[in-house]
């Protein structure tokens, strides 16, 4: 083990020249900082012999050491495949966030495992300390990685092309020709082709020089942008990471349930349910309000009823200008009113009712949301009546609605989506509603113990059915209930994340830095131009060779190689390369 | 919709037509895979022989590691030799053996070119019936998804050599068919409100041609793995059966394909991941939310992650990173199909009414 500092370099993506033959000339100077030396960390120590004493590291050597492992590329493939593991419960495990009364059924059912799953964060993985910790070291090892590449990158951006290797002949790819240009106009040809068309970001990287012999060099290096890329996508991924904190505590999530003809304002207290992030503040809320006018709804005409369009037609009231603009809402396209968006999350049918009591007072008239239970819309409510007249006992009426009642059976489910035969069916309960004692009780759920089901003489429940106008008596002279109209309702879901825009720009980077990084290829192409005869006697030719070396398996390096010789002496005809396996052709017959 | 202009009975033609052109295209591609192996074991069996009688012609130290007609070959160079008798030296690195006629790899081709067509216009005709682009059921995935596959096939193949993934790239994309044909198959129609979007085009597109890929790569790799362990001289993989392994390019080679396959496919899986959160934004209100195919989709980004990494880290490159793209790929499956059928998320798009 070694506290060396020279050894370190950080590791990670392999951008070094690898050549195919042990024998190749080394690629000498240049080569980015790579995985294929001195990585390890604190680690094997490489070829070194071994020190027979460990020198002793002291505190801060150990943290260094622990920096170096948590930075290396192991612990990250490490941490990567737990992250990957660790995601699988949540999607095994019914979430908290996802489905809340799912985990509460999963529960009952598994007292004794699910207790101890859900100590364990079971049920909300994806927020749970040991997931939470898993990314986050991901993500301090990634930087941990990536700060020190970007440094060495960016030094290595500045450097220039590795010098022209004494013999060409041992590289992969290779090629010479012969023309009658002058050495110059060789050069400049050459040096003109690997620059390429766009001046503020050549393809190669030239550089022209005079050997020892006073033959004319050219070196050129491309793909710088593969490690750009490469360091472009691991910020970017910092960058998404932090947007995302960021949004989550800024945003607010309300939801709301409006019938037809009705509407909400945008403040907490006319949200059916609200959530809001750490930082946000209510003061911060736009003070528009919303009605929604009309709701259309499209089904396929046949049994299987599937749906083909929802759309909600709101107006939306700005208080500040008094200005009211008529938008539509539809699945797939959300309202964006003032950053926040509007989504049409549900709908389903609000039958609305009048309620007289014994006493002939109105004791209940609106709208009741019926929640739908299948895709043929066969909804289940609940309407409570808690404001009979005083000595009266309180009501409670369960049931479903059927859009489309089948003939006269009232015990079979709505038969189509629309309302082309609607019927409500009602069971009828009177006592205490037990809302008195100020508790928070589910609107969709009649809490019967104190109530009891009014039956008929033999003993059944009475049912009452009611089509839309119908004014019904309610049984033992309770009073009379009137199905007065069908609205429609929707569930609105409001959002606002100011981060959005972060998240899909970092999100976008990361796919271009990746790209870059995975698809940029990273090549080096030399040629030596040497004057063949004798320039006096007009016999002069000027040869050229040229040689090119790719970092891995690079099968576009010859036709590159043939390309930069072909610019060279500005005649393809005269070129004659050799293919990409020289050396294995040397090998086969060594 | 867009061809609302069909009557109720040119669709129920169209869709019929599709089935049809289905099975005929799985019918085509089945005998394709059969010259494929024909082709592979004829190959193989010509390479060991070739590689017999190169050791017993030439020195013994021109043969550097003892290459014998069971092809237990043993180091990477092995082959070198084995390879080299015929014309054309510079080519035996892909696979390309321009010495024996292989005339069944030609009908092979020629077969899978054919199938390939005919899969093609299914997919088109079920896209006219249903009136939308024909990506929006798992029965339409596994059509599309095998069709990218061959694409990926051919495609390559006019680049470099290919052929000898032939066998397996077919015998996969007829088992998809199969499974589509006869568990996931659902009548062509509409699309429910949440579907109804150009997302469907870009996200569902981008992710079949995705797995489409990493199908090829998967295949790529499994070879690479077979044709190691029996170049490093594994008894399982000495059987004669694996004979055919003889006749591949070497290990490392493929190794190198598998990569470049799995890079595509890994971009545009993050493609895929992008644009499904964009659709989430617009139409479920929240970009990323741990629906099941969510979470199955990270898994499968991560995996994919940690295979290139893996394949740059030293001691964990090779056979091991290999491994990450077998784990990788049954992600992908499991993705596509446990999650659909097992899981009630907001994916539940399978069409079929359990």
């Amino acid at each position: 083990m070694t506290t060396e500092r020279a050894g370190y370099r950080p590791e990670g993506i392999d951008d070094a020249f690898v050549s195919h033959d042990d024998d190749a000339p080394e690629a000498t100077g240049g080569a980015p900082a790579g995985g294929t030396d001195g990585g390890e960390g604190g680690g094997a120590g490489g070829g070194r012999p071994a020190a027979p004493v460990l020198p002793t590291l002291g505190w801060r050597g150990w943290l260094r050491w622990m920096w170096r492992q948590l930075t290396s590329m192991r612990v990250a493939l490490v941490l990567l495949m737990l992250l990957a593991v660790a995601a699988v419960p949540g999607s095994i495990l019914p979430q908290r966030p996802v489905d809340p009364s799912a985990v509460l059924t999963y529960l009952q059912d598994n007292p004794t495992a699910g207790k101890i799953l859900d100590k364990l964060g079971f049920f909300d993985v994806f927020s749970s300390v040991w997931f939470s910790a898993i990314y986050l070291l991901l993500f301090v090892s990634l930087v941990g990685c990536i700060l020190p590449r970007a440094v060495a990158h960016g030094k290595n951006l500045r450097s220039r092309p590795p010098r022209v290797p004494r013999k060409l002949d041992r590289f992969p790819a290779r090629a010479d020709g012969t023309t009658e240009r002058t050495p110059d106009e060789v050069v400049d040809a050459a040096v003109r082709h690997l620059r390429g068309r766009v001046r503020w970001l050549p393809t190669f990287r030239v550089e022209t020089g005079t050997d020892a012999q006073g033959r004319r060099t050219v070196a050129a290096e491309r793909g710088y942008l593969r490690e750009s890329g490469n360091i472009v996508f691991h910020l970017c991924l910092v960058g998404l990471l932090v947007s995302v904190g960021v949004g989550q505590a800024l945003h607010y999530r309300g939801q709301v349930i409006v019938t037809e003809g009705r509407g909400f304002a945008n403040a907490v207290v006319d949200y059916d349910t609200f959530e809001s992030g750490r930082l946000f503040r209510a003061s911060t809320l736009d003070p528009f309000s919303m009605t929604l006018d009309r709701f259309t709804s499209e089904f396929t005409n046949d049994a299987t009823a599937e749906p083909r369009d929802f759309t909600a037609f709101v107006t939306t009231r700005d208080p500040d200008t008094g200005k009211t603009t008529s938008d539509t809402i539809r699945v797939n396209h959300p309202l964006d009113v003032d950053g926040s968006k509007v989504y049409l999350q549900g709908n389903g049918y609000a039958p609305v009712v009048t309620v007289k009591d014994a006493k002939g007072q109105v004791a209940y008239s609106g709208p009741v949301v019926f929640v739908p239970q299948d895709s043929k819309y066969t909804s289940r409510g609940v309407i409570k009546v808690p404001d009979v007249s005083k000595g009266l006992e309180q009501l409670g009426l369960v049931g479903f609605l059927l859009p489309t009642a089948a003939s006269d059976d009232t015990t079979s489910p709505s038969i189509y989506p629309q309302p082309l035969n609607p019927l409500l069916v009602l069971n009828v309960w009177h006592g205490d509603l037990g809302l008195d004692q100020g508790l928070p009780q589910n609107v969709y759920r009649l809490d019967t113990s104190g109530m009891k089901e009014s039956v008929k003489t033999d003993g059944q429940p009475v049912t009452l059915t009611i089509q839309p106008g119908e004014t019904v008596k309610l049984p033992d002279g309770m009073g009379t209930i009137t199905f007065d109209s069908l609205p429609r309702y929707v569930a609105l879901d409001l959002r606002y994340d100011p981060a959005l825009t972060w998240v899909l720009v970092f999100a976008l980077g990361a796919l271009f830095g990746l790209a870059l990084s995975l698809f940029t290829p990273r090549r080096r192409v030399w040629l030596r131009v040497t004057t063949d005869g004798d320039p006096a006697a007009g016999s002069a030719r000027t040869v050229i060779e040229a040689a090119g070396l790719a970092r891995g398996d690079d099968s576009g390096l010859q036709r590159e190689v043939d390309a930069a010789l072909a610019a060279a002496t500005g005649d393809t005809d005269r070129t004659t390369g050799t293919t990409a396996s020289a050396a294995n052709t040397r090998k086969a017959t060594r | 919709m867009t061809l609302a202009a069909l009557t109720t009975t040119q669709t129920a033609s169209y869709a019929t037509l599709s089935s049809h052109l289905v099975w005929a295209s799985m019918t085509v591609l089945t005998v394709a895979m059969i010259a494929f192996l024909v082709d592979l074991t004829k190959l193989g069996e010509s390479r060991g022989v070739v590689a017999a009688a190169v050791r017993e012609s030439r020195d013994a130290e021109l043969v550097t590691a003892g290459a014998g007609g069971s092809g237990a070959t043993a180091g990477t160079t092995a082959s070198v030799p084995s390879d080299a008798p015929p014309s054309a030296p510079g080519d035996v690195e892909d696979g390309t053996q321009a010495g024996p006629r292989r005339k069944a790899v030609g009908i092979a081709m020629s077969l899978t070119v054919l199938g390939w067509l005919l899969l093609g216009a299914a997919i088109v005709t079920r896209g006219i019936a249903a009136g939308r682009a024909p990506w929006a059921n798992m029965y339409e995935f596994t059509l599309v998804g095998s069709f990218v596959a061959l694409t990926v096939f051919l495609l390559v193949n006019r680049f470099r050599d290919v052929r000898f993934l032939g066998a397996f790239v077919t015998l996969l994309t007829v088992l998809f068919m199969a499974l589509g044909q006869e568990v996931f198959f659902v009548q062509a129609d509409g699309v429910q409100p949440a579907l109804q979007s150009y997302w469907l085009v870009i996200h569902v597109g981008v992710a079949i041609t995705a797995t489409g890929i990493l199908t090829v790569a998967f295949v790529t790799s499994v070879l690479q793995l077979f044709k190691d362990s029996r170049d490093n001289g594994s008894g399982l993989m000495a059987h004669r059966g694996f004979r055919f392994l003889d006749g591949l390019p070497k290990a490392d080679k493929l190794e190198v394909l598998s990569f470049r396959l799995n890079a595509v496919g890994f971009v545009l899986w993050t493609f895929t991941l992008i644009a499904g959160a964009i659709w989430a934004e617009h139409a479920w209100g929240r970009y990323w939310g741990w629906d099941p195919k969510e979470v199955w989709t990270f898994i499968v980004w991560i995996v994919y992650a940690a295979y290139l990494h893996a394949r740059t880290t030293r001691g964990w490159s090779g056979r091991r990173a290999a491994y990450f793209v077998l784990v990788g790929y049954a992600c992908v499956l499991f993705n596509f199909t446990g999650v659909n059928l097992i899981f009630n998320g907001k994916h539940s798009y399978s069409g079929l009414t359990s």
